[in-house]
């Protein structure tokens, strides 16, 4: 195993490359050879709607690395937003260097979002770049106390072109308490862009993620949750629909530490022209995580000649009582349900829209949020 | 009417239709029987635009259009249905979704306003009742986990929707039980007015006791190769196929 290594952007050697195991299909030091330019301070004031502006007025707006916006004042009570500028170290610094380099370039320390217990609240956190050539770090932290109830409705909305966007996110989901964390991701074709997210899953508490992606020139979305089991439960889905060049890259890993844990992890995609799309999916079982029931699927299409899908899904498995599964396939639309639909007066592009729309659509109904289910519905839509 | 001259079609780079010419008059029912690959299949797919059935030779007139220069979907627009000997399942497209964007891009496509979803709603539901049909089925992934029967009444519901002037059906009857047939036929029969072509294919005459065809066409080698009344179907009953097959080669 290679030692730890810390990233400093101004040596290149540090940079993850497809030599390093984890990254292998996301060769970030291809495309990050230098520093860029740290990026400007956006003009204070919400600039724009972001796409799950009707659906709560609790909003936390992040700009170019910095905290911009936020609904002070006008927040419903049982929601805190909070600034360290201090903070500790990452929990996760080894296992995820970007998450570890957004730590240690935060322009703002950290902000933590606490929901408290108390009736169920629903929070817009939105991430925006718009930045030219240049980047930024962020590191945010969520915590949702016991009992607490929270959806954690969270955009990362790109503008400009060729920016390096690097954030960290911490979640801590205490004792009893849910989260549902919706994804929404869009970003220029050129960008890059690493989002780290931690996620520490107490007893009888539930994390349920989806992410929703559209690619950039390099784009990772890892996810790492300690899982502690005892009736804990996970639900972590992916999708994403890819044109043009773009990439993108869902890793994850859940760790089971106790026993009597659930995880259910759906991820699809499609690909079009020269686009390329990694699942990395691991799901390890420690030892005494006895009653384990993990299951991992991973389905994607590949329309066109030249898109590529790298999957890698993963179960490693300590505990002897556990109940484990995975599936992955890789396949085209079916050409003769094609010409069925056409022959019934369907063009030919209205019924590969509607039939890959219905290979996705899968994933976005498992959000339990019913707006947040539409507007993911909506941009999935928009993007077939 | 439908006028076939000369049509020849490969699929691969074999040659499957060797000049098949045929026309089927407005308002009429003409079957086309023959024996295992003979081309039947091959006609309805080469009619209604299957990719790999290319058209090497002839023409396909239809209402005074050259089908052959249009694509599946426009075909559709102009009347053609084909009902597929096994039709095809839909993964997550409900059918009451399938069929109403079928028929809204056929309306599309000829000008035509759109249905309504409550105005369809009102047509979905007279004519899957008058089809004895369990109205839940349409809510549910179009043809997913569906009998033969099912599927093949789930094709009469669209030919009702639809309203094809030219329907082929091929092979119609395969993986019926008696009661479906009769239930198929009798959808079918209901379509028969004086604009509407039919395409009846099939191996075996059964199928003609409840269509009955106004011709009987024998299709070997691919090439008609006799013609006459509905007598001829209970010809080839009695006495196969041998005799023309010999004539063929």
């Amino acid at each position: 195993m290679n030692a730890p290594v810390r990233i400093d952007l101004k040596d290149v050697e540090t940079i993850p490359s497809r030599r390093t195991e984890a990254w292998k299909y996301s060769d970030l030091r291809r495309w990050l050879r230098d520093e860029p330019p740290l990026s400007p301070a956006l003009p204070e004031g919400e600039p724009s709607d972001g796409p799950f502006k009707a659906l709560t007025r609790n909003e936390v707006l992040i700009a170019n690395g910095r905290l911009n916006w936020w609904s002070e004042g006008d927040m419903e009570p049982g929601i805190e937003v909070s600034h360290h500028a201090g903070p500790d170290a990452p929990r996760m610094a080894d296992e995820m260097p970007m998450g570890a380099l957004a730590a240690a370039k935060a322009l703002e320390g950290v902000y933590i979002i606490s929901f408290k217990a108390g009736a169920p609240r629903t929070l817009a956190l939105r991430l925006l770049s718009d930045a030219v050539k240049t980047g930024h770090h962020a590191r945010i932290g969520v915590v949702v106390e016991a009992g607490a109830h929270a959806t954690l409705l969270e955009s990362h909305e790109g503008w400009g072109e060729a920016y390096l966007s690097n954030t960290l996110l911490e979640i801590t989901v205490e004792e009893g308490a849910t989260l549902e964390r919706v994804v929404l991701v869009d970003e220029p074709h050129d960008a890059i862009s690493v989002a780290s997210v931690e996620v520490r899953l107490s007893k009888q508490a539930a994390y349920h993620q989806t992410i929703a992606a559209s690619g950039a020139k390099l784009q990772r979305l890892e996810t790492r949750i300690a899982h502690a089991g005892e009736g804990a439960t996970v639900r972590m889905d992916g999708l994403y629909a890819l044109s043009g060049d773009r990439h993108t890259d869902l890793t994850s890993v859940v760790d089971h530490l106790g026993p009597d844990g659930l995880t259910s992890q759906l991820t699809k995609g499609v690909v079009r022209d020269t686009a390329r799309g990694v699942f990395q999916g691991k799901i390890i079982v420690e030892r005494g995580a006895d009653g384990t029931d993990a299951r991992m699927g991973h389905h994607a299409l590949i329309l066109g000649e030249r898109g590529e899908i790298d999957a890698k899904p993963e179960l490693i498995i300590y505990a002897d009582d556990v109940q484990c599964a995975h599936g992955n396939t890789v396949g085209n639309l079916d050409e003769s349900a094609l010409f069925y639909m056409q022959q019934r007066g369907i063009p030919a592009e209205e019924a590969r829209a509607l039939l890959t729309q219905a290979f996705l659509i899968e994933v976005v109904d498992r959000i339990a949020h019913e707006g947040a289910r539409e507007v993911a519905r909506t941009w999935l839509g928009e993007r077939l | 009417m439908l006028s076939i001259s000369n049509l020849h079609v490969s699929v691969g780079d074999k040659p499957i239709l060797k000049g098949l010419t045929l026309d089927v008059p407005a308002g009429e029912v003409h079957a086309i029987m023959g024996p295992n690959g003979a081309g039947k299949s091959t006609l309805g797919y080469a009619l209604s635009g299957r990719p790999g059935y290319e058209a090497t030779e002839g023409a396909v007139a239809w209402n005074g259009d050259d089908l052959l220069t249009l694509d599946p979907a426009e075909r559709a627009a102009k009347g053609v249905f084909l009902s597929f000997q096994y039709p095809l399942e839909i993964p997550g497209v409900p059918a009451m979704t399938f069929i109403r964007t079928a028929l809204n891009a056929q309306k599309r496509a000829r000008g035509e306003e759109e249905v309504s979803a409550p105005a369809f709603l009102k047509l979905v539901k007279a004519a899957s009742a008058a089809l004895k049909m369990d109205f839940d089925m349409l809510k549910r992934p179009l043809n997913v986990g569906f009998s033969g029967g099912e599927k093949k009444r789930m094709e009469i519901l669209q030919m009702a929707l639809l309203e094809p002037s030219l329907l082929i059906l091929d092979e119609t009857d395969s993986g019926l039980d008696i009661d479906a047939l009769r239930i198929v036929a009798d959808g079918v029969n209901a379509m028969r007015s004086p604009e509407r072509s039919m395409l009846v294919i099939t191996h075996y005459q059964r199928l003609l006791d409840y269509i009955k065809p106004d011709r009987v066409h024998v299709l070997v080698g691919g090439r008609i190769v006799a013609s006459g009344g509905p007598e001829l179907a209970h010809e080839l009953e009695a006495d196969g196929y041998d005799q023309y097959m010999v004539q063929a080669a």
